[in-house]
């Protein structure tokens, strides 16, 4: 996983509350085997309109927004399906930031998985963030994770929390299975205890 | 210890480490594995020179893509194909448990991991579906994940989690004739809303929860990731180990004697606390159907749809007017004004034998409707033949349905049961979004009986009134 310091970069606005995973990667991309290419599928069906033409309003459209690093959005990003085709979807557009009053779980979770921070901001910085974001060709902000804060041009600095141990994960790139591992001899204890206590969980194993 | 809810003492029992700042290292006992958010895992996996920690305490089948039609020709979409191989390739390699296409245990995952006791009280069940939740009716704490966690848990049967926020929705009283378990959920939802479950795990309570059959609080804990939620979960009563008792994965003899007294001790202790309440009356709930393009957006089958001009806030508004929009609806019309094209009985909301018979009993000796075309997908092989072997098959197809083979079908629309634009259809499953079920196409989420009752008169119906 690609670690995640700081980032300065183009903010792309989609201003819709409730954006689900069917949206951001329909089901037609998710036959694929692979993690890569999918940006093919990235939003599809919201990109073009009935008529198959592009719809020039959406952000992916517009090629002020082609080099966006960051996506501004609504509440509740990213409910419903639980596909990680979703956060591969946007990596591959480059998203690597995402600024929401709210995000999902699962999503939330697997953003994580990917080296792109979900940041959650109050309802009001998201709303003055749409506000300049609509008012200038291009806007971009930093987005600081050591620090915990976006730093926006005017000066301002929004503060976000986040989990002490995704932040590191997410400052070092650090690969969750082989932290995970480091507690094997812990792993091993808990199953011979609960083989013991409760057998029917273990109906793999020789008692 | 003290007093503890249910989801604490589910939690608590799979503990492996905690960290000072609550970070904790889950045990999960069991995974179920679809060919969809799979292959990269496993592909990690070997990337990795990794192997799975417990290849049985895992089981595959493929149910995302594969075909509901006649099957002894393979699959016709190369890509489909592609991928249910490569599940059935990673099974062989790995050594995981698998049920291919010409298994008659072969089905939903949701539905088959309690049909084989592979689903049991009191475990933590996790799948790289969001419909894990499903589980949680046995009263097991079961979550959907990503593919990366999928590929975690497969490599070191641990999740690192943070501890959830409890919600205890209570729901009392007695529910009307002509509702159902999907009328209840569907209810939930319109009141808390789709974000209303963020970052809790739900318990369902009261006297209505408790009277539901297995197969109910199936349908219900199913749709908790509807309102947001991490999981649902209903507490393990006889009725769950009935259900348990003599499934081919559920433990046998003195052994199920000791579990049974494990699973009957998870019930929430009186006096634990949870972090928060809601609370409904099985009297106000009436058979529901959706109007818009989330869950949340649903009123009752004597309602009207939402007129925008009526709603003050003004992203609730433009929200609305987009949803009425995509779905073709003119505002404050009466919902049983609303004409269908399609049915679909099926998905991992309510595909197993008791929606397929109380379907039945809504079509049984009538015709559906000329303009209209349904079918009904069981949730899995043995559903089927069930189903089958009670003479359901014919009821349908005398009435005009189309009888398939199991699989999420039109559920999601990666096979070819696909709505085709404008299509709208009365849909037993979980999700209306947009293009859900096809591009372009509308999707209304009911109960099987309100589907069944819609596919004869062509337009949705209240049951409660209506001349079966």
């Amino acid at each position: 996983m690609q670690a995640f310091t700081t980032l300065t970069g183009t903010v792309a606005p989609l201003n819709r509350g409730d954006v689900d995973t069917d949206q951001i990667i329909p089901k037609q991309y998710l036959k694929t085997i692979h993690r890569t290419g999918l940006k093919e599928g990235l939003f599809a069906d919201w990109r073009s309109r009935p008529d198959g033409s592009l719809d020039p309003d959406f952000f992916s459209n517009q090629s002020r927004y082609r080099d966006a690093t960051i996506l501004l959005t609504g509440e509740n990003f990213g409910c419903g399906s639980s596909r990680e085709h979703a956060p591969w979807a946007l990596l591959d557009y480059g998203i690597r930031c995402i600024l929401a009053p709210s995000f999902a779980d699962i999503f939330y979770n697997n953003c994580f998985q990917n080296g792109i921070l979900p940041v959650v901001l109050t309802v009001q910085e998201i709303q003055t963030l749409f506000d300049r974001v609509r008012s200038q060709n291009i806007y971009q902000v930093t987005v600081n994770l050591v620090q915990q804060a976006v730093l926006v041009s005017e000066g301002e600095r929004y503060t976000f929390d986040v989990d002490p141990f995704r932040k590191d994960c997410m400052l070092k790139g650090l690969d969750g299975i082989a932290l995970t591992l480091q507690h094997e001899a812990a792993i091993s204890a808990y199953e011979s205890h609960r083989a013991h206590q409760d057998p029917w969980l273990f109906h793999d194993q020789r008692r | 210890m003290g007093s503890q809810t249910l989801f604490e003492k589910i939690w608590n029992q799979h503990v492996v480490r905690e960290e000072p700042d609550g970070t904790t290292l889950l045990y999960i006992d069991r995974q179920l594995v679809h060919e969809v958010t799979s292959p990269q895992a496993f592909e990690g996996l070997r990337l990795a020179g990794r192997s799975p920690r417990r290849p049985l305490a895992a089981l595959a089948v493929p149910d995302h893509n594969v075909p509901t039609t006649d099957r002894s020709q393979g699959i016709s979409d190369p890509m489909s194909a592609v991928q249910i191989s490569t599940l059935e390739n990673n099974c062989a390699e790995f050594g995981i448990p698998y049920y291919g296409m010409q298994d008659i245990r072969q089905g939903i995952v949701h539905v088959i991991g309690p049909e084989q006791g592979f689903t049991l009280p009191g475990m933590t069940i996790v799948c790289g579906d969001s419909h894990t939740s499903t589980h949680g009716a046995f009263g097991a704490l079961a979550f959907g994940i990503g593919t990366s966690e999928v590929e975690h848990v497969l490599a070191t049967q641990c999740l690192v989690q943070k501890r959830p926020q409890t919600m205890e929705i209570r729901v009392e009283g007695t529910l009307p004739d002509y509702c159902s378990p999907k009328d209840v959920i569907l209810a939930i939802i319109g009141r808390i809303g789709i974000g209303g479950g963020i970052g809790q795990v739900v318990e369902y309570t009261g006297a209505i929860i408790r009277s539901f059959s297995m197969e109910g609080r199936m349908t219900l804990c199913n749709m908790s990731i509807e309102a947001g939620a991490r999981a649902g979960l209903v507490s393990p009563d006889e009725k769950t180990v009935e259900y348990v008792k003599g499934r081919p994965l559920s433990p046998q003899g003195e052994t199920f004697e000791q579990a049974r007294k494990a699973w009957l001790d998870l019930s929430t202790d009186s006096g634990a606390r949870y972090d928060n309440l809601v609370e409904l009356q099985g009297e106000d709930i009436s058979p529901q159907v959706t109007w818009g393009t989330n869950p949340g957006m649903v009123t009752d089958v004597n309602g009207t749809v939402p007129n925008p001009a009526d709603i003050e806030d003004e992203k609730v508004r433009s929200a609305t007017q987009r949803a009425l929009d995509y779905m073709g609806l003119q505002p404050s019309i009466p919902v049983c004004d609303i004409q269908i094209d399609r049915v679909f009985i099926g998905s991992c909301t309510n595909s197993r034998i008791e929606d397929l018979r109380v379907a039945a009993k809504y079509v049984q000796g009538k015709r559906v409707s000329g303009k209209v075309k349904a079918m009904v997908v069981p949730g899995s092989g043995l559903v089927k033949q069930q189903a089958e072997e009670e003479g359901l098959d014919r009821i349908f197809r005398e009435a005009g349905f189309e009888w398939r083979e199991p699989g999420c079908s039109m559920c999601l629309a990666m096979n070819a049961d696909v709505l085709t634009p404008g299509e709208r259809c009365a849909s037993t499953s979980n999700r209306n979004f947009e293009g859900r079920q096809g591009k372009g196409g509308r999707t209304h989420l009911v109960s099987p009986a309100m589907a069944a009752a819609a596919a004869v008169e062509g337009h949705f119906v209240d049951i409660r009134s209506w001349n079966v």
